[in-house]
């Protein structure tokens, strides 16, 4: 496998790429320059040629939900997910560190073609780095002519505004986004009604899109939207950023072409992650971040395409492959994965708030060696009643899908590592049935 | 007397007139007082509540929803330590230990001295540079033991000046100048886009 050209970080390697200079310098603002010769209507019709998904985890095509905003119903916002948290996940943190004019070049060219008319970017709290490098960014973009008040001259005017998270999970769905940007704790709204295209930032049509989504924006106006989908197989097109990390030799971020490369390309290939380290084997790996089912060697000559990959019963949600070695505990990583959610359920759904914690304190007895055999079938029920039939995609019972992925890492590690927690529960030094847990305090 | 400086007030107007409804400045004007004071005091949300038209209340019921804001005072650093899964697989749980036992602190808790706070936290996104850990909201990749107290001692003795105190994330702020600014879009004003016009 060789790697394609990159286009999203493409600029990587240059040391002042975050700077006005340094991005004029290297092509930058042409896309939103061609753009702005277009009729908005062009623009949004190059976007659905590119058949961009979306990079935030659902992979929804940008261009076919640009369409959903009623028509006629003003104003409509753009507000882009810059919180990046699910575990494994890291790729928007480098586009905005590393290339924030990309971003606003992106946030624009959407504003142009949807008639948005202000755009609230919003950055995850614990990324000071990210922050300041958009504020400068933008600074200059304004100083610049490029945001705000006739954008280069044009008709378009768009206030882009950096709004910055505070520490939670959950806010990265995208309706407690919303919330969050109104002020309130970030809880998911129930859908439908709320689907933020119709109903969103105060009540009115809003487009949410993930920051790498919208980084492609501006090399797909400048190249066109089928040089994009010339990239990259039938639905997964153009090229796409995973991060692989683990136990592989060549933890990294790369870009590489969507829908065709493999796992095995990515995880074991010399010029990404490498193989695993210290010549051990694999023991299984996580596709699509902490929510996905756990794929295994068999998997690995599968492609890296959102269609395969849903069929094969997993995802590759926000592109974060996680790799453990033949000597990972498999209970104790279902167990971390299992606490993330039920530290960072935001408690509005009983199936979500009390399944996790329920699941977390299971696992967590019987790794002090107090569990019991019949846990492994609570485990199970639990599960079930968090997401019934245990099926993928999961069934759902809560506002937002948080809770069964939840599921995911018990249904993963059970099916495939069932004598790892028997061997813990044969150390255990509590005798069979002597009752279920007591209810755990709700996690904080 | 109000809780922030003159210079903060100035900044939480301007903060403020970005937005199209003034509460949606809640947040970030929770960041502006935790910045000045290093955590969010009680007069700050009694500020905040009137500056955004809520109930203290309303504010505490935000506020205690998100992690960073810190109701009592954490200290001039606040160390992360990362454990979500990658971190996880790459060590982050000898790593606790460690900080806890060079801290002489568990996670969660705060040294006497008021210099450290030690919390154990879900990922950071900064999964191939595992274990990792955030000081202040500055990262520090692949963690060993040894870079660790580095980093302890270089924070003690004040030299790592890439580190601010608690509260300050972003040093330079977003300035929207008025000649450029295209102004908020209200909610109740509906009217088509001038460039969708042709
Ligand atoms: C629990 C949860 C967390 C999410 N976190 C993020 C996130 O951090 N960043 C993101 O872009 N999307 C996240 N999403 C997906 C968003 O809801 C939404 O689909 C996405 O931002 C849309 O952008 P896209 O179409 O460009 O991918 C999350 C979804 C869920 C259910
Ligand atoms: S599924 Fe969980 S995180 Fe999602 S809304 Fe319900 S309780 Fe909140």
């Amino acid at each position: 496998m060789s790697l394609p050209e990159p286009i999203i970080t493409r600029r990587f390697g240059i040391e002042n790429s975050h700077t006005l200079e340094g991005y004029l310098s290297s092509g930058g603002y042409r896309g939103l320059r061609r753009a702005l010769e277009m009729s908005p209507q062009e623009v949004h019709e190059e976007v659905r040629t590119a058949s961009l998904l979306g990079r935030g985890g659902a992979g929804f095509p940008a261009g076919v939900k640009w369409g959903f905003c009623p028509p006629g119903v003003w104003p409509r916002y753009l507000v882009v997910n810059g919180d990046e948290s699910e575990p494994g996940t890291y790729k928007d943190r480098l586009l905005m560190e590393r290339d924030p004019h990309q971003l606003i070049e992106g946030c624009l060219i959407a504003c142009y073609a949807l008639g948005l008319s202000q755009c609230f970017l919003y950055v995850r709290g614990e990324m000071a780095l990210a922050q300041e490098r958009i504020a400068v960014a933008l600074n200059e973009a304004y100083q610049a002519g490029y945001v705000g008040k006739n954008v280069l001259g044009s008709k378009l005017s768009v206030d882009i505004v950096l709004h910055w998270g505070a520490g939670a999970y959950i806010v990265g769905e995208e309706t407690a986004l919303l919330e969050s940007l109104e002020g309130k704790r970030g809880m998911p709204r129930l859908k439908p009604p709320a689907f933020p295209a119709s109903f969103g930032l105060y009540g009115k049509p809003t487009i949410v899109n993930n920051v790498e989504t919208l980084s492609n924006l501006a090399w797909i106006i400048e190249n066109s939207g089928a040089g994009f989908a010339a990239l990259g197989s039938e639905q997964s097109t153009g090229t796409r950023m995973f991060a692989v990390s683990g136990h592989v030799k060549n933890p990294g971020v790369f870009e590489v072409e969507f829908g065709v490369t493999t796992f095995r390309d990515i995880i074991f290939g010399p010029q990404c992650a490498g193989g695993i380290a210290g010549g051990r084997k694999l023991k299984t790996f996580i596709p699509g971040g902490a929510s996905a089912p756990w794929f295994f060697e068999e998997h690995l000559d599968l492609p890296l395409d959102k269609a395969t990959v849903d069929q094969a019963g997993s995802m590759l949600g926000s592109g974060a492959i996680v790799v453990m070695d033949e000597t990972t505990d498999a209970v104790a990583a279902c167990h971390n994965l299992v606490r993330f959610f039920a530290r960072e359920s935001c408690g509005k759904c009983t199936p979500c708030r009390e399944g996790t914690s329920w699941l977390e304190s299971v696992l967590s007895r019987i790794m002090r060696f107090q569990g019991r055999l019949e846990d492994l079938d609570l485990l199970m029920d639990i599960c079930d009643n968090i997401s019934p039939g245990i099926a993928w995609p999961p069934k759902m019972t809560t506002i937002c899908p948080l809770g069964p992925s939840a599921v995911s890492p018990v249904a993963s590690a059970l099916a495939r590592f069932r004598d790892e927690f028997e061997a813990y529960i044969a150390k255990s030094t509590v005798a069979a049935s002597v009752g279920r847990p007591r209810i755990p305090v709700a996690a904080g | 007397m109000g809780y922030f400086t003159s210079d903060n007030a100035k900044l939480a107007e301007e903060i403020m007139a970005r937005y199209p409804k003034v509460r949606s400045a809640l947040i970030p004007l929770l960041h502006l007082a935790q910045e000045q004071g290093g955590y969010v005091t009680s007069e700050a949300m009694q500020e905040i509540a009137e500056l955004v038209g809520a109930t203290p209340a309303e504010v505490l019921g935000t506020l205690s929803f998100y992690e960073m804001f810190k109701p009592t005072d954490p200290g001039r650093y606040q160390i992360n330590i990362c454990h979500g899964i990658s971190c996880f697989l790459c060590g982050s749980t000898e790593l606790l230990h460690h900080a806890e036992e060079r801290l002489g602190i568990p996670a969660g808790g705060s040294t006497a001295d008021g210099l450290f706070s030690l919390e154990a936290v879900e990922c950071i996104a900064a999964c191939t540079e595992a274990p990792a850990l955030q000081v202040n909201y500055r990262y520090f990749n692949r963690v060993a033991p040894e870079l660790f107290d580095e980093v302890v001692e270089s924070l003690a003795s004040g030299e790592l000046a890439e580190v601010p105190p608690h509260g300050v994330l972003a040093r330079v702020r977003q300035h929207i100048p008025v000649e450029r600014a295209a102004g908020p879009s209200s909610p109740e004003v509906s009217e088509t886009p001038v460039w969708l016009e042709s």
